[in-house]
């Protein structure tokens, strides 16, 4: 088990290596002069220059890519140009709400979803099933920020029930801090409740055609007891799979409901730093998002054995 | 068809008659007919806006700002006559035609889903093929891709248009960078599979050149599931092109589009959520229809890849 886990370790770091080179060459392949898009458009001819020594720009591209990693590694990530702070400061302070927003969403979906891919498998075809699988689809169709529109306008304008937009720290009070929490996560769960019922429902289904199953059914144990501990158990690996992989959309979706909920994190930072070409910020929050990532699929991989004894490393 | 057409076909094998009635099943299934129809009335509406009783969507009118659906609008026309205009979904903060710029706007969509979708499936056909053919290759190819695919998509949007710039082609290339790794996995497990057939087998050991052994013995097995992984990334590149409209970092301001109309309207929402929810409205109904338009091919061309999600 130990060697399993040091070798998976070791095969990160590959592809998070690659992930640097691709943040790195993003800027470098540039059609235009990076020290000139770094000074933005008002820039003089010596602060470009100024810029060009101090990014060491002349210097060979292996080199420059050694240092920034180096620098990188030591959670060094330069000096944001818009924010006039340094970028890892920076990011501190926006985690907070970026952290709650994930965490509360991942919760809704997952608590919703699974009761939900399991109850249409467990009425297949019947219009429980149709209903959920419809459902399904939509949520995959209908785009994060028109759920979120939709959801203000009904619940926060039209009923009044819930604040519009904005985000307070869990710091000044639960109540205030949920309150503004509900909208967001809500929205955000939507594609992710989508993904999730779809993929449990067709996990249980190829289970539900196993030799134990009906062994379980024939020696009279309650249908609701066959469902989670026979039918669920043994479909958890591609429903954990799934919620990994879904962090991508997830992430995907942080930026734009952040935007549009105007909550300060990580999400709407990225936005701003794009608009404000803040390229050390924007290097930094895809490098940071991308390693979230991989290190979530790393833990749920692990996790594997746990869910399922018949997997042994 | 024409008599030279006809003396290939009897020449060549036709792939479609071993399995007789797969494009009859696939027209006949009720998710093909919903998404292909309400894909087609889109269609129609995008190649026909300017006689849909459209206005110029790029108009700016600051008299007739911010007016709420079916607001009529008299006009004096040039000679002298007076014509109403109604503004069936209002107008936004710059007095344009909402109902215009949806209209209008329906063709960017259509236009990024399609050329992101043969774009990306073109490139990562040609990268899966030679990665899953071509040991040496398959190695590099596949770190760079992992590597790729390690970062969500839309932030590797994201990082590249604020390089490139805002602008209808490159949305498409920031669209098409995160697609195509999927693609070319999803080839090279298929070129996985069939190389070791015994049909490829017996092409080697005849002495067929490899490209050619790609192109006609590899390649064929890769169009039933190509067609439908297509057709979701031209649902899901239809959403990233909104989303990043409406974030401001896509197709200019000035340009109709869905994400456009809905940043505009994102100011005065609370008062008239009419600029949010007609675009995107329509917005949700074509992706639904592109979706289950891949839904229902996936289900009747290759029913293994069902299960594949």
């Amino acid at each position: 088990m130990l060697v399993f886990i040091a070798r998976r370790l070791v095969a990160t770091i590959p592809v998070l290596g690659m992930v640097a080179v691709l943040v790195f060459l993003i800027l470098r392949l540039s059609p235009t002069d990076p020290a000139a898009i770094i000074a933005g458009d008002y820039a003089t001819t010596a602060q470009v220059e100024e810029i060009r020594e101090k990014l060491g720009l002349k210097r060979p591209i292996v080199e420059q890519f050694v240092v920034w990693t180096g620098r990188v590694l030591q959670g060094d990530f330069g000096e944001s140009f818009f924010f006039k702070k340094r970028v890892a400061e920076l990011i501190l302070q926006r985690v907070e709400p970026t952290l709650a927003l994930a965490v509360s969403t991942i919760l809704l979906s997952v608590l919703v979803a699974v009761p939900l891919g399991l109850l249409a498998a467990w009425r297949h075809e019947s219009w429980l099933d149709r209903v959920v699988m419809g459902f399904s689809v939509l949520g995959f169709s209908v785009p994060v920020f028109v759920i979120g529109y939709v959801l203000i306008y009904v619940f926060a304008i039209k009923l009044g029930m819930l604040p519009v937009q904005g985000y307070r720290s869990l710091w000044s009070g639960f109540g205030p801090f949920a309150e503004r929490l509900v909208l967001p996560s809500l929205t955000l769960s939507v594609i992710y409740i989508a993904l999730i019922a779809r993929i449990t429902r067709a996990s249980v289904l190829e289970v539900m055609g196993e030799d134990y199953i009906r062994t379980a059914h024939a020696k009279g144990v309650a249908e609701s007891v066959v469902m989670v501990r026979h039918a669920l158990r043994n479909a958890a690996v591609p429903i954990v799979t799934v919620v990994g992989i879904g962090i991508a959309l997830l992430i995907g979706g942080v930026v734009v409901t952040e935007s549009v909920f105007n909550i300060p994190g990580i999400g709407r930072l990225t936005v701003d730093a794009v608009l404000a070409r803040d390229y050390p910020t924007i290097q930094a929050v895809i490098l940071l998002f991308s390693v979230v990532y991989v290190l979530i699929n790393l833990l749920i991989d692990l996790s594997y054995a746990l869910l399922d004894p018949r997997i042994r490393y | 068809m024409s008599a030279l057409e006809e003396g290939f076909e009897s020449v060549l094998p036709a792939p479609a008659a071993r399995r007789p009635g797969t494009w009859s099943r696939v027209v006949r299934s009720p998710s093909v007919i919903f998404g292909a129809t309400i894909l087609l009335l889109m269609l129609a509406m995008a190649v026909a806006a300017p006689l849909l009783g459209t206005t110029d969507p790029i108009a700016i009118d600051p008299a007739w700002r911010n007016k709420h659906p079916g607001t009529e609008h008299p006009v004096t026309l040039s000679t002298g006559a007076t014509e109403t205009i109604v503004h069936w979904m209002g107008t936004d903060t710059l007095g344009r035609d909402v109902y215009s710029r949806v209209v209008y706007g329906s063709r960017v969509s259509l236009v990024v889903g399609a050329a992101v979708a043969v774009i990306s499936v073109a490139i990562g056909l040609f990268i899966g093929l030679l990665a899953g053919y071509i040991r040496w290759l398959d190695g590099i190819v596949m770190r760079v891709m992992d590597g790729l695919m390690a970062i969500p998509g839309i932030l590797l949007a994201i990082a590249v248009l604020s390089v490139w710039g805002a602008g209808l082609l490159t949305v498409i290339v920031a669209i098409v960078v995160p697609e195509v790794p999927r693609v070319v996995r999803l080839v090279r497990s298929v070129v996985l599979s069939v190389r070791e057939e015994p049909y490829v087998e017996a092409a080697v050991s005849v002495g067929t050149p490899t490209p050619l052994l790609l192109i006609r013995h590899v390649l064929p097995n890769t169009i039933a599931p190509l067609i439908v992984q297509g057709t979701y990334i031209a649902a899901s590149a239809i959403l990233i092109e909104a989303i990043l409209s409406f974030l401001g970092i896509g197709i200019p301001p000035e340009t109709p589009t869905w994400g456009n109309i809905m940043a505009e309207g994102r100011t005065l929402f609370r008062i008239f959520p009419h600029n949010i929810f007609f675009p995107g409205l329509f917005l949700a109904l074509t992706v639904l229809a592109v979706n289950m338009l891949g839904d229902g091919m996936r289900d009747t061309l290759d029913p293994r890849l069902g299960k594949r999600l």
